[in-house]
């Protein structure tokens, strides 16, 4: 595995992230959420990932916390089962796990590129951004809501089938992946107490 | 009459043969500008390997290349033609820009023999506990953002070995990637690292690698017409301060030729008497540096450019002769009874003051000794045995009575100035004794001829890139690869240490890509026979969300491994990790040594004594910090400059005493040219300049050239005024002199410019306060 492999994978995983809280309102349309989800500037959540990997006999477990600030900043903290840094600013992915520290350019991993800045759009209500590279499908309402993004690009699509994220009102609850070989991974998000 | 004429035939004679001698000599001489003039003639180990370094370590054979202007993508792209255009070309061992060219070659290296490579395993790692353990790690590392990589290898490697390879790999900071290719952290320049495979002190070959990248620059630039290509390194170094260097000399020499040249033709108004009195400074040129190629076998740059400057010294002899002498044939042989022993005392204490040059370890300061010894004898001397018989009878050149009266009434007056004079120099004094301690720069990198600009281009390179600049280094070294491979494996487990407990950031190591065979054997007894494997994995794996028959894959690799033949150096070829192999395993004659160099803690130096106590009781291991290294070797040099210098002037003060048998009289003697050094010493700590060894030699030419001028201002009995020809012949003499080292002073050659400055101003001094100290005769002007 060369180095430059590993990191996109890796960044590939940051896919993983997401979230975040936001918004108000049950829209029915995909442009009333964005609109909603473009309102909060920033928000802080827990979360709990559960990965499901075929050659596991369980789900691996692991939870940290989350911190989104729009419109570029996304920072994924793990504190369990291990302390691991993830950091999205603007292009530049920071990742960190023990001593080692890697810093890498998106624009260089377009694949990874496409489905990053579709989460944080999603976090930013970056409507555009997103269809750039996913079709888009709302479903519920205001109250419970799901969004369920399908990859365009086939770069992307390679690697992930399909991104449910569920919400209530504003804010987002679970970001569930599912990867194009069949693996799969949940994340929950519990809101922590707003920093605005 | 006859006799005389007789001796002089035969003095052009043997003066012939001695000009076809030294330029056959100098036909096969070797010239070199590079460090070699730097370094010690009988080293320590220590700087033994520091002079190895120098010329042909790792460091020695980077490149560092950056690209400026255009924009991001365009300079990306230029990057990547650049490194494919080289990649292609022999002299360059490797041509690195991010791209992941060797990337397939080096993983299969890496992960086909990981279980010979992996410092993890041991015996206990293959336990049914490591084994737990190690998998558990694993599957930690599955629900990381990291996943994804080791997921499709875990079946076959759950214990990891190939993560923590890599790790290890990428333990340097790299630079970023944008576009794909290497840039810095500010974005605004691409960046490439190259490694010649030539050492870098071969210094024909660096230039053709780096015209050969400046060609794959051209080439690919059409484009972009607005990119820059800037291009750092110790080879480049060297080849700039090549260029440097020889465009100095040649340019100097040219001009100061042609400025005494013109000096004297105002003086002489007569062709023949310039061409006459250029004798003596070729032959003394061509003697010089006959005399350093066979001492020496080579002749450095640096005392070709010394050499140019004592062209105005050298002329001096023949002023004497033409000016003192000026009437008849008559007249001459009346100089030669009068006032050769004059001149011939004064070229006796230059050789007195220059011979202690001769005995410094530092060979770039004993070339300068002897070429200036044989310069001034040889000049000296065809000045005094051959010059004259090649006059034509009726020589004369111009009258310069009229100058010389002149200079008489002014040195009449001159001691008016007595006090100032003795003002100045208490205050030259106070300055010298209050700044004693800053007077002396004994940074080696003071030596450099590399211009400052060049210097910070280098320094932002290297930061960019995270380039290794090779500071600290641990020397392993034995009597074959294997047992250096040994001790460097039992250095590293001491270095890691180092690195848990925060003392090091990181250190490189040959072992770590080719393992010694004794580790290897270990190593792959450390892993159980399959059986046996296979009963500690099922026991492993209780507790954990993994089944065992996951990991057949694992139990096949593991027994391929202990069987698997061994590595040896050539299995490495065509990966990445060769060219770090051959960087860091020398072979030197019957010697082998390995080098591991350490990574200090960003912002912090290493501790050297933490280091030596950890690697305490090591044999055959050394470390060494190359920078505290060369600074010490360079404050040797300049401590024993200093003493050496002293020894110099001792030996003039003997030499003076053994002459005149009168202690007040050497006084009167040397006391002006003391002055004279001492006041210049202040000025330049005045204007800031911290003096390195170069000063110390322009100092010594002071004491030399102004001896010369105390020796004619001293008289015996002070009623016999000094003859007004004698002071026009002193006054042409240094202002050549002047000319010749005023010109260096503009030299932007760190060591040419410091003799300059400090060479000029001294002759004028010493000769000032000669005529000022100089005791009054009694009697008005005599005549001429």
């Amino acid at each position: 595995m060369t180095r430059s492999a590993y990191l996109r994978l890796a960044a590939l995983a940051v896919l993983t992230l997401f979230l975040s809280p936001t918004v108000q309102a049950a829209p029915l349309s995909i442009a009333q959420l964005m609109a909603n989800l473009a309102k909060n500037p920033q928000g802080a959540a827990s979360f709990t990932e559960k990965k499901f990997i075929s050659i596991l006999e369980q789900p691996v477990e692991s939870s940290g916390e989350l911190l989104f600030i729009a419109p570029a900043r996304l920072e994924k903290r793990t504190l369990n089962p291990r302390p691991e840094t993830m950091v999205l600013d603007g292009d530049t992915l920071t990742l960190e796990r023990g001593r080692r520290k890697h810093v890498l350019q998106l624009k260089d991993y377009p694949e990874v590129a496409g489905m990053i800045e579709s989460i944080r759009a999603t976090l930013a209500g970056d409507r555009k951004a997103l269809e750039r590279v996913y079709h888009l499908a709302l479903d519920g309402d205001s109250e419970r809501w799901t969004l369920v993004l399908t990859p365009l690009d086939a770069k992307v699509g390679k690697v992930i089938a399909r991104i449910r994220m569920a919400g209530v009102k504003d804010v987002v609850r679970s970001v569930e992946i599912l990867q194009a070989d069949g693996d799969s991974s949940l994340m929950t998000i519990e809101k922590l107490a707003s920093p605005q | 009459m006859t006799h005389t004429r007789r001796h002089g035939i035969t003095a052009i004679v043997l003066w012939l043969i001695f000009l076809l001698a030294c330029a056959g000599i100098i036909s096969r001489t070797h010239f070199t500008t590079d460090l070699s003039a730097f370094l010690p003639r009988s080293p320590t180990p220590e700087q033994q390997l520091l002079m190895d370094q120098l010329r042909d370590g790792l460091a020695s054979r980077l490149i560092l290349v950056g690209i400026e202007g255009a924009d991001a993508p365009a300079r990306a792209e230029l990057s990547k033609q650049i490194a494919q255009r080289l990649r292609a070309n022999p002299a360059f061992a490797s041509v690195n820009n991010g791209e992941p060219v060797d990337a397939e070659r080096d993983r299969a290296y890496l992960f086909d023999h990981r279980y010979l490579l992996s410092p993890a395993v041991t015996p206990e790692r293959f336990s049914e506990a490591g084994l737990h353990a190690a998998l558990g790690d694993s599957i930690d590392l599955l629900a990381s953002p990291a996943g994804l990589l080791v997921k499709s290898i875990l079946p076959r490697d759950p214990t990891g070995e190939m993560v923590l390879l890599l790790d290890q790999l990428d333990s340097g900071a790299q630079p970023n990637l944008i576009e794909g290719a290497w840039a810095s952290r500010d974005g605004a320049r691409a960046l490439m690292l190259m490694q010649t495979r030539a050492s870098g002190s071969d210094t024909d070959a660096q230039q053709r690698a780096m015209t050969a990248i400046q060609q794959a620059f051209d080439q690919a630039a059409g484009a972009s017409a607005s990119a820059r290509l800037v291009m750092t390194g110790p080879g480049v170094f060297s080849v700039t301060s090549r260029d440097t260097i020889k465009r100095q000399v040649t340019r100097l020499s040219i001009i100061s030729l042609t400025l005494i040249s013109t000096l004297l033709l105002l003086v002489y108004r007569s062709f023949s008497a310039l061409g006459l009195g250029l004798l003596p400074v070729i032959s003394g040129a061509l003697a010089g540096i006959a005399a350093v190629s066979l001492g020496f076998g080579e002749v450095h740059g640096i005392t070709l450019g010394f050499g140019t400057a004592l062209i105005g010294e050298a002329v001096d002899y023949s002023i004497y002769l033409f000016v003192q002498s000026e009437q008849n044939r008559a007249d001459r042989q009346n100089w030669l009874k009068r006032h050769w022993p004059t001149i011939r005392l004064g070229v006796l204490t230059s050789i007195a003051g220059f011979a202690s040059l001769l005995l410094s370890g530092f060979p770039g300061l004993a070339q300068l000794g002897l070429y200036a010894i044989a310069g001034l004898v040889a000049a000296a001397t065809v000045t005094r045995f051959v010059l004259p018989s090649l006059l034509p009878a009726n020589f004369r050149i111009h009258d310069v009575s009229a100058i010389g009266l002149t200079l008489s009434r002014w040195v009449k007056r001159a001691d008016a100035l007595r006090w100032p004079a003795l003002l100045v120099l208490a205050a030259a004094c106070i300055i010298v004794v209050v700044n004693r301690d800053s007077l002396w720069n004994d940074k080696i990198a003071a030596l450099s001829p590399v211009s400052q600009a060049d210097v910070e281009l280098d320094a932002r390179l290297r930061a960019d890139m995270g380039a290794p600049d090779v500071r600290y280094l641990v020397v392993v070294s034995g009597a074959n690869r294997e047992s250096v491979l040994r001790t460097s494996e039992r250095v590293s487990a001491q270095l890691q240490t180092l690195v848990e407990q925060g003392e090091l950031a990181g250190f490189e190591s040959p072992s770590r890509y080719l393992p010694s065979t004794v580790m290897q054997r270990a190593r792959q007894a450390s892993l159980p026979d399959r059986p046996e494997l296979e009963t500690r994995l099922a026991q492993a794996v209780q507790g954990l969300p993994v089944r065992a028959e996951l990991f057949t894959p694992f139990l096949d690799d593991a027994a391929t491994a202990r069987r698997q033949p061994l590595l040896q150096a050539a299995d490495l070829q065509q990966t990445s990790m060769a060219m770090a192999v051959d960087a860091l395993l020398i072979q030197q004659k019957q010697q082998w040594r390995a080098l591991l160099p350490l990574t200090a803690p960003e912002g912090v130096d290493i501790n050297a004594d933490h280091l030596r106590t950890a690697l305490d009781g090591m044999p055959d291991v050394l470390f060494v910090d190359m920078k505290a290294e060369s600074d010490r070797l360079y404050s040797g040099y300049l401590k024993e400059a200093i003493g050496l210098s002293l020894g110099g002037l001792v030996a003039i003060i003997a030499l003076l005493l053994l002459v005149f048998r009168s202690p007040v009289r050497v006084l009167r003697i040397v006391a002006p040219l003391a002055a004279a050094v001492i006041t210049v010493t202040a000025g330049l700590s005045l204007l800031g300049q911290q003096m390195i060894i170069l000063h110390l030699v322009g100092l010594l030419l002071v004491v030399a050239v102004g001896s010369n001028y105390a020796l004619f201002f001293d008289r015996p009995e002070p009623h016999t005024p000094i003859l007004p020809r004698i002071l026009a012949s002193m006054l042409f003499a240094s202002l050549t002199t002047v000319a010749g080292f005023g010109l260096l002073a503009f030299s932007n050659v760190s060591i040419l410019q410091a003799m300059g400055v400090t060479v000029a101003p001294g002759v004028i001094l010493a000769l000032m306060y000669s005529a000022i100290f100089a005791r009054q005769s009694a009697a008005g002007p005599s005549n001429v």
